[in-house]
């Protein structure tokens, strides 16, 4: 039976209070998400501050802003630095905080493993800009570690946060250092679920401590993992920008602009709302297709879906 | 005879597997700590002795310079009270705005549920980004503004799926059958039942946005243009990164101290802007833990 109109107004009478729970989310999230999400025409126009996003004329022709931006010189090296880095970070930040959480499960001792994970979660809440004025200082040739690190064998440290060729390491590396013990404690929850009876059953059969981590375990956390794949594969375009714009500095940008840095110049530096609003959208319009795809593979291969 | 072979065979690569397990964490606590550590004896020593490498264990030349030198800078301290201000303020705000609405839409009596959880799910995945949600900051009026720190990014889609997860499994239906019939309705319901029995899930949210709170700067830096404004990690950033404060230095002997001091500055900031949340975490770590657990948990 299908729900007639009266009945459905019944229903929301009935549950008016619901609304009024919802309505200053709502409002804010109309006024704060989705209006923004309609201001994204002016990537189709030549917006000027004067005239508002309804006033500007549309751009002639239509994809004006982005065809400038695709034959710009900043398209490829953006785009490829873009990419470079995030797959570097899911290479090597995906399969970590695995390892991790395997570890500590193995850990018998239950106040180390308590004091061991206290310490492991720890530099999570240290702030992008403290931890990016801790990279400057460990890693300065004159001050800090490094410099007296290469002090100790004689040698001059040299000056890596300036280096192009160094950045995309430090800032992976830096990132695993800060948030791979925080990003296990989601494998750490699943693995505290296994029934313990798979144990007990692997023990009967002479399973080492190895094969039980890679027959049970492994396999066990196998949804978990692909939830947070999905979730990082469609984040793809979006690289931590608070943290490379804090690391990026006038010797290093050959591999530290990135696209959302550079949306940023564009925009609020350069003043270009247009065209910084063409490559923003070209970006998230990419990242929304990759997360449709691979939630799409990932829903044939298996059942583990976001939505 | 071979079942005790297999045994102590068993038992070795246990041994063996321990030993290689606690000397990986050993390591791993170790290059988690000692570079904190360092920071912490760097800010009490003589600046002049780490630069030359001479501070490895423990703090050498003794000194509260950094610490003193800090006291003095007046926009530290401004900053360092916006920032409390901001994160009380933001914190209650994020909450007031997202329990309710998570409690709303984990009644499924909801008329629209779908569609409305859809619109909060969307905006985890697609923005408006940069220059738009700007341009509406500013056409509200909320740019440089207090407000701008604590109202237009408080929805969060993620934290609002964790607390309505919570509200789904933990708050049997029956309850609001039966407060129904005392003649209860939704909003008595909510505020007088639901928000008690819910303490965990509103801890855990309220510890994550105040924490998020505490730690943001780029809100600030585009929105915020008076330095008055300006939180703690905003000035940080000037400090520790940009080198605003010491550029103007000359040279000689007098530039060299002025670095070494200004270094030490830089320690010692980092020690007190970091401290307090350090110092908070440990006693709240269950409460995190828990917050995960309940959002990992699909809803």
């Amino acid at each position: 039976m299908k729900p007639s109109l009266q009945r459905v107004g019944r229903q929301i009478g009935h549950n008016w209070g619901l609304y009024l729970l919802l309505l200053p989310s709502l409002i804010l999230l109309i006024i704060f998400s989705y209006k923004p999400m309609y201001g994204v025409v002016i990537a189709f126009k030549d917006y000027k501050n004067s005239l508002g996003i309804m006033g500007s004329p549309w751009a002639d022709p239509l994809f004006k802003h982005f065809s400038r931006f695709f034959n710009s010189f900043q398209c490829g090296t953006t785009i490829r630095n873009t990419l470079a880095l995030s797959l570097y970070s899911l290479l090597v930040g995906f399969p970590i905080p695995i390892i991790l959480a395997l570890m500590i499960n193995q850990i018998s001792a239950k106040r180390f493993r308590k004091g061991f994970q206290t310490v492991l979660y720890l530099p999570h809440f240290i702030s992008t800009v403290v931890m990016v004025g801790l990279l400057l200082i460990w890693l300065s040739p004159s001050r800090g570690l490094l410099g007296a690190i290469y002090g100790l064998f004689g040698k001059t440290a040299p000056n890596i946060m300036g280096e192009a060729s160094a950045f995309r390491s430090i800032y992976v590396w830096s990132d695993i250092w800060q948030h791979a013990g925080w990003d296990s404690i989601v494998y750490l929850a699943a693995l505290s679920s296994i029934d313990p009876t798979l144990y007990e059953a692997a023990v009967v059969d002479g399973a080492t401590r190895w094969q039980k981590q890679i027959y049970i375990d492994l396999p066990l956390l196998l949804p978990t993992a692909c939830i947070l794949l999905i979730l990082r594969v469609g984040g793809i375009m979006n690289v931590g920008f608070e943290k490379v714009f804090l690391m990026q500095n006038s010797l290093n940008q050959t591999t530290s602009e990135v696209i959302a840095t550079y949306v940023y110049k564009m925009g609020l530096k350069n003043n270009q709302y247009s065209v910084s609003t063409a490559v923003n959208l070209f970006n998230n319009v990419i990242n929304f297709a990759l997360l449709v795809l691979v939630n799409g593979i990932t829903k044939k291969l298996g059942d583990t879906s976001l939505w | 005879m071979s079942h005790m072979r297999q045994k102590v065979r068993s038992q070795r690569s246990d041994v063996v597997f321990n030993i290689i397990l606690y000397t990986v964490c050993a390591l791993l606590l170790l290059i988690i700590l000692y570079p904190l550590w360092f920071i912490v004896i760097a800010s009490f020593s003589d600046p002049s002795a780490v630069a030359s490498g001479h501070v490895w264990l423990l703090p050498v030349g003794f000194t509260f310079d950094g610490y003193e030198e800090l006291l003095k800078q007046a926009n530290v301290w401004v900053g360092y009270k916006n920032t409390i201000i901001y994160t009380l303020v933001g914190t209650f705000i994020a909450l007031a705005v997202n329990i309710p609405a998570a409690y709303a839409l984990s009644r499924k009596d909801l008329w629209g549920r779908k569609i409305l959880m859809g619109l909060f799910v969307f905006t985890m995945f697609f923005s408006g980004g940069l220059i738009p949600t700007f341009l509406t900051v500013q056409e509200v009026g909320l740019y440089n503004s207090f407000w701008v720190m604590v109202l237009p990014f408080s929805v969060s889609a993620y934290n609002m799926i964790v607390a309505r997860t919570f509200f789904m499994n933990s708050l049997p239906g029956e309850l609001w059958d039966a407060a129904q019939v005392d003649g209860c309705g939704n909003l008595r319901f909510f505020f007088t039942m639901a928000l008690p029995l819910s303490k965990a899930v509103i801890s855990v949210i309220a510890l994550w946005t105040a924490v998020g709170q505490w730690n943001s700067y780029f809100n600030a830096l585009i929105y915020i243009r008076d330095a008055e404004l300006y939180p703690l990690q905003l000035i940080m950033r000037n400090i520790l990164i940009t080198n605003q404060s010491f550029a103007a230095l000359g040279t000689g002997e007098a530039a060299i101290i002025a670095m070494r001091k200004a270094s030490l500055v830089r320690y010692s900031m980092i020690i007190v802007s970091t401290v307090p949340i350090m110092c908070v975490y440990p006693f709240i770590q269950k409460h995190f833990d828990q917050g995960v657990m309940i959002g990992s948990v699909k809803g």
